[in-house]
């Protein structure tokens, strides 16, 4: 029972994070019709971000954070103005190409910049954890649970309850129509896209200091996002939300009592569960097509 | 023939020749392929190996080189990936025409390599790589400085009555490299009486490992034993800090960089044992203590980060070890250095290199025997514990 709890702690902590990653990828799908391969490597720019401006310039690590996050927005609109917006209208192979090269030039662009040794961010955080009975947890994991879940909420508040959010909405349902109604297009693309770009680099700015900082992180994240809008289903916060729950569940719950050889697998066996039986993903919206 | 092509015949002739002109330059230089990660999740280790390797390079070539030529290396990179490293090490055989190898730092990286080493017949030194398998799988072309698992459990041996283990998890890297050291330390510590609970795998990108360590949280084991490279060994310190586990800890596989550990685990790296086979905290302690000095100075000189000198003494050691091979051999052809080899005998910066057979009869591969040395870091600062 101890051991059940504390993966259940471990669980909520890693779901938080991995809705966090699934969030800004399925807008970025479900409105744009961009696969975006370089989700990963902005987690990672969030994360390097962190490293740079709380150690090496020495900032307050919270505002650090939100330093991250505001940049990893500029550099989603630098993206999307300067790779994707030319190709508009270009179908999803083409796109999805330039997103592949964005990724490759950012991850070696991280190499060259930071070389391959991992960096570490340290926190005000304390060393000893929190233990609450038989559960015990790291402050920094609780800071950046709370984190998480205030970034969802204040993305599905943005999402459903204001006019840009609206607007986002429509260009998800028939971009044709909402252009007619005079919503522009340019300008919604553009926020969809440093909207998605820096919930990426939230997640790498809060996990950066939880793990080691590397060139390489960017790959996993990519694969746990992809994993997470699949089962979530596309442009769905909800979605997103719970696939980062159900993913974190099913790898925590699988390592812990089946086999931590297959952790990985287990995530990826329900996906394939998912698109046997649902292939539009568990919480795919109604959307019109054409 | 119009002026434009002829232009063009005149530059092809004299690209030909600049051609002709630049290979006999390379001839009067003896190349050595080194196959190691310079990219992916092994990026910092491989340079560190590289580093070194060039320091070994540079020392032989300012002593005049090794049958009156200069060695040159010739550097590529396996991007961690196995298919890579074969790739590789068939790009330096075919188009440099190196006679002889380092590599390829990780086990499965090495495993990978190995097949086209039977198939062109060239000599390769493994310098990192710790999986059994390597020497026992009847590759005559394969010569080992590194300990494989084995010999660091058999060493381990001594140790283990100090450590008041009574039973002991496992929580390795799932791949060639983790797997044997669960398999051969597992073996020795059933046959000193300790028990062998949990045997857990991580990824090699796994970058959460709290399942795994949740569950050897609630078991009756005193002690870890941890495999892996120092950047997920981090996370497993740090993590198992934070689920508040207070057992012993004890890493294996020689890749564990204290010093890094130190700065980036912190406080969560404190009572924690590492088996390493390099002690360069102490250089008096090792075999060789003026070769020690020699090579720490070059790597401080360098400006290169002192952390990187666990790992980056194999380079150095492994190319000492080719030039050894080669001059033994008298002549710079594959057949001859691997035959040359086996009468290397000299004192490396972690003990005697001096290969053993292993494997099976007619074909075997060899094996040197380093030292290994068990360090713990203690507030902060590695110590050497009196056992």
């Amino acid at each position: 029972m101890t051991e059940f709890l504390q993966h259940i702690v471990n669980m909520l902590i890693l779901g938080s994070t991995y809705a966090l990653l699934g969030i800004g990828l399925t807008l970025i799908f479900g409105i744009m019709r961009v696969v975006n391969f370089a989700h990963g490597e902005l987690y990672a720019f969030g994360a390097y971000f962190v490293y740079f401006v709380s150690i090496l310039l020495g900032l307050n690590f919270f505002l650090s954070i939100l330093v991250a996050i505001v940049a990893g927005c500029l550099l989603g609109a630098l993206i999307e103005v300067v790779l994707l917006r030319p190709m508009r209208g270009a179908d999803i192979d083409t796109t999805m190409l330039i997103m592949i090269g964005a990724m490759i030039v950012m991850q070696n662009g991280e190499q060259y910049i930071w070389g391959g040794v991992a960096k570490s961010v340290n926190t005000p955080f304390p060393q000893a954890p929190l233990v609450i009975g038989s559960v015990s947890v790291s402050w920094l994991s609780v800071f950046v649970f709370f984190a998480s879940l205030a970034l969802i909420a204040a993305s599905y508040l943005l999402i459903n309850r204001t006019k840009l959010g609206k607007a986002m909405r429509a260009t998800f349902q028939d971009r044709d129509t909402a252009s007619l109604m005079g919503v522009n297009i340019q300008m919604i693309y553009m926020a969809t896209f440093a909207l998605g770009s820096s919930l990426a680099a939230a997640a790498g700015a809060l996990l950066g200091p939880v793990y080691v900082i590397s060139p390489q992180m960017g790959n996993i994240a990519s694969l746990k996002a992809f994993a997470i809008v699949i089962l979530g289903g596309l442009g769905s916060i909800g979605g997103a939300t719970i696939g980062g729950f159900m993913l974190a569940f099913a790898e925590e719950i699988g390592a812990g009592y089946i086999s931590s050889g297959y952790r990985d697998a287990m995530g990826f066996l329900i996906i394939i569960a998912v698109l046997l039986f649902k292939p539009t993903g568990l919480f795919a919206r109604a959307e019109r097509i054409g | 023939m119009t002026d434009k092509k002829k232009f063009l015949t005149v530059f092809a002739a004299a690209a030909m020749l600049s051609a002709s002109f630049a290979t006999q330059g390379f001839a009067q230089t003896i190349k050595i392929g080194v196959n190691e990660p310079l990219t992916g999740p092994f990026a910092a280790s491989g340079t560190y190996v590289v580093n070194g390797a060039k320091i070994a390079a540079d020392e032989i070539n300012a002593k005049g080189g090794v049958l009156g030529k200069k060695i040159e290396l010739v550097i590529e990179d396996n991007k961690s990936n196995p298919t890579e490293a074969a790739a590789v090490a068939e790009k330096l055989i075919t188009n440099d025409k190196v006679p002889v190898i380092m590599g390829a730092w990780g086990s499965s990286l090495t495993l990978a390599v190995m097949p086209k080493l039977l198939e062109y017949k060239v000599p390769m030194i493994v310098e990192t790589s710790s999986s059994g398998k390597i020497t026992t799988s009847g590759n005559p072309f394969i010569f080992r400085i590194s300990p494989p698992s084995s010999v660091e459990a058999h060493a381990f041996k001594d140790i283990l009555p100090k450590l008041h283990i009574k039973k002991a998890d496992f929580l390795v890297i799932n791949n060639d490299w983790g797997r044997g050291a669960a398999e051969d330390f597992g073996k020795v510590l059933k046959a000193n009486g300790v028990q062998v609970g949990y045997v857990e795998t991580m990824d090699q990108a796994a970058q959460d490992m709290s399942a795994q360590l949740s569950k050897m949280k609630s078991s009756d084991a005193d002690t870890i034993m941890v495999t892996t490279a120092v950047e997920q060994l981090t996370l497993v310190l740090k993590q198992a800090a934070a689920l508040g586990i207070k057992k012993q800890i004890v890493t294996t596989g020689g890749s564990q960089n204290p010093d890094q550990l130190i700065d980036q685990a912190g406080a969560a790296a404190n009572g924690t044992y590492h088996l390493t086979t390099f002690a360069p905290w102490f250089p008096d302690n090792t075999p060789d203590p003026k070769a020690t000095n020699y090579f720490l100075g070059e790597w401080k000189k360098r400006g290169f980060n002192f952390a990187g000198a666990t790992e980056s003494f194999r380079g150095y050691d492994g190319i000492r070890t080719i030039v050894a091979g080669i001059e033994k051999a008298g002549k710079a052809e594959p057949a001859a250095i691997a035959a040359a080899m086996w009468d290397v005998n000299f004192t490396g910066l972690n003990g005697k290199i001096k290969f053993e057979k292993q494997g099976p009869a007619g074909k075997e591969s060899g094996q040197s025997i380093p030292n290994v040395y068990l360090i713990k870091i203690e507030n902060g600062k590695i110590e050497l514990p009196k056992l």
